[in-house]
């Protein structure tokens, strides 16, 4: 198989194997500048993995289905990219890990919709393979020095905030469609007066019949600097400004900095080249800007096939929003608790090592770019204080939704649960305690005090989303490789 | 009204022991701990008054509660707090921040709209006390 043929046999007309065209190149050494990636591979029965392999590296950069004489009029060695080692996944048979090297020229510069079109452009349907998913990415420093990144970033949004040394804390004004413009305001107005740092627009509030976006963008305004006057405290409300063209967008993002928002946000179903643009925007117009992963789980969730959510981690680094939507472990929503690390870590830490039980396939340095801040939302309440903490750390929202709103007090006592919650566990975490164990006990005392945290306690002590998990880690504590 | 800036404005004032406790955990993280004080307490404030500069080699948490209640003695109707610096590369920022110090009466914050365009709103928080000049603004 690692016979190199000759150009005459090579370019032959006709159909020849992925693996021979020399898209499979199990010596090859990946380069510093190399993009790599590594895929999940379900091939067809009777496939070979190895040619497998080689299709998706084929696929996803230069080949076709056929030989193509022209490839001899460039320096084709280069651009193809190389399949250059295959795992069987651990205790999964029929599946396979396929690394794979792409050199850097293959893709334009600070471009997350070129990369994309390449890595993830037409290989998934390619019919030789059943199942194909995306797993890992390792992104060269060269290539991203070329992405602007965050915005804002964590260090630079808490000092706009003027808030340190604790999560911050947000809700989503609930019910999420429906109320008009007064209506949205108060609710707004409760919560960030209650005590939370952010309110937000769900992913689906755009400019609705009930409501058009002027209405909730003047109404949230005067909530915000109404809460912001009664407490002292920034404060602020993601405006989402997703709509139908970028025209709309700008419109509405021009409409919130004139008005003095902090934040704005977007959905992740409004495209990469959307996200890229609003982050240019937002760097140049000092907002922060936050992204809804909304759609993602129609293509991360699986797990033989689509997009791991630790890919798009990545690309919205790179893309350059300030916050994501990241998992909570222990609400509503899919998370396990080693890969929702891996996904923190990924858009947290300034370089992360490879560490399969964390679903990190590679070592990544992130050459400077700022860090997002990760966003903890669904079914969370205040009785997981010590849980939330736990696992997500310091540097996070905590989004607190119908764990605000739903408070049977109102909703600015279902905020003051919410930060008394919080400010009492990192004491706690900061005098040396054991939080994590200690957390309930620590609860239950500072509810003595705070009536509205007894009330929070009482009300969802008991509530627990215990579901196994389906996008889990497969790996074994070291992998050979057997190609 | 109680401004609630700062990490634990929502608790009960801290005790010296608490606070304490608090300026132990930012030394075991490498940081320097920095007293800074304000009468101009408006939310985008970020420059206060520096108690002398943060404590670079300072080790002994005591020490530092020492220089808090030395800038509580001088300032005493003044808002102060206590920001710990961590010098880490890709951090380089304050964090933890929380108050030590309140006036005993806070009378908070005047909120100014100007009609503009349209529906539009132009909105101004103006602290009250900052209406007299600054050392003068809270009193007892």
């Amino acid at each position: 198989m690692n016979h190199k043929p000759n150009g005459t046999e090579r370019y032959r007309a006709g159909v020849i194997p992925y693996a021979k065209m020399g898209y499979w190149e199990p010596d090859y050494i990946p380069k510093d500048t190399d993009v790599l990636a590594v895929f999940r591979v379900t091939p067809q029965d009777g496939v070979d993995p190895v040619e497998a392999a080689a299709a998706v590296a084929g696929e996803s950069s230069t080949a076709t289905w056929t030989v193509v004489w022209t490839d001899r009029l460039t320096a084709c060695d280069v651009y193809r990219a190389k399949a250059y080692r295959l795992d069987p996944v651990p205790n999964t048979p029929g599946q396979y890990f396929a690394y794979i090297a792409y050199d850097l020229d293959l893709f334009e510069e600070g471009s997350i919709p070129n990369l994309t079109a390449s890595i993830i452009g037409n290989v998934f349907g390619f019919k030789a393979i059943r199942a194909l998913r995306l797993e890992d990415m390792r992104i060269p420093v060269a290539y991203l020095k070329t992405f602007q990144g965050p915005a804002t970033g964590i260090v630079v949004e808490r000092e706009r905030l003027d808030k340190y040394g604790r999560p911050l804390l947000g809700a989503t004004v609930k019910p999420k469609l429906g109320l008009s413009g007064r209506n949205y305001g108060r609710v707004v107005y409760e919560a960030l007066r209650g005590g939370l740092d952010f309110t937000k627009d769900d992913e689906n509030i755009n400019s609705q019949p009930f409501m058009r976006w002027r209405e909730r963008f003047l109404c949230c305004m005067e909530a915000v600097n109404r809460a912001s006057a009664a407490t002292g405290e920034v404060k602020g409300h993601y405006l989402n400004v997703t709509a139908a063209t970028m025209e709309d967008m700008y419109e509405r993002a021009e409409c919130a900095r004139e008005l003095g928002s902090a934040i704005i946000m977007i959905d992740l179903v409004a495209g990469y080249t959307a996200i890229q643009s609003m982050a240019k925007w937002a760097r140049k117009n000092d907002m922060i800007l936050h992204l809804h992963r909304a759609g993602n789980s129609s293509y991360a969730r699986q797990k033989n096939h689509g997009i791991n959510f630790r890919v798009i981690c990545k690309w919205m680094r790179m893309a350059g929003v300030d916050h994501l939507h990241a998992g909570t472990v222990v609400g509503k929503l899919e998370g396990d608790p080693l890969t929702v690390k891996g996904f923190y870590d990924t858009l947290r830490e300034p370089r992360t090592p490879a560490r399969l039980e964390n679903g990190l396939f590679f070592d990544q340095d992130w050459a400077s770019l700022r860090m997002v801040m990760p966003v903890a939302s669904g079914g969370i309440h205040a009785g997981q204080t010590h849980q939330l903490l736990h696992y997500l750390g310091e540097d996070v929202v905590l989004q607190f939704g119908g764990g605000t709103i739903g408070h049977p007090q109102g909703i600015q006592a279902g905020a003051t649960a919410n930060r008394v919650a919080v400010e009492a566990m990192i004491q706690a975490r900061n005098e040396g305690r054991d939080f994590l164990k200690e957390g309930p006990e620590i609860l239950e005392r500072t509810a003595r005090w705070c009536s509205p945290l007894r009330a929070a306690l009482d009300t969802w002590k008991d509530v627990t989303f215990d579901y196994a998990s389906t996008d889990t880690v497969d790996y074994v504590a070291v992998a050979t490789s057997t190609y | 009204m109680r401004i609630t800036q700062g990490t634990f404005s929502f608790l009960p004032d801290l005790t010296d022991e608490q606070i304490e406790k608090q300026i132990e955990y930012c030394l075991g993280r490498d940081c320097s701990i920095g007293i800074e004080y304000t009468d101009d307490p408006h939310p985008r404030n970020m420059l206060w008054d520096m108690w002398n500069l943060p404590m670079f080699d300072v080790a002994d948490p005591k020490a530092i509660l020492h220089e808090v209640n030395a800038c509580r003695k001088a300032f005493p109707n003044h808002y102060i707090k206590i920001n710990a610096n961590d010098a880490t590369r890709g951090r380089e920022t304050v964090v933890l921040s929380f108050l030590v110090n309140r006036p005993p009466h806070e009378p908070g914050f005047r909120l100014n709209r100007q009609e503009a365009a349209g529906r539009a709103i132009r909105y101004t928080t103006h602290p009250y006390a900052a209406d007299r000049p600054a050392g003068e603004r809270y009193r007892e």
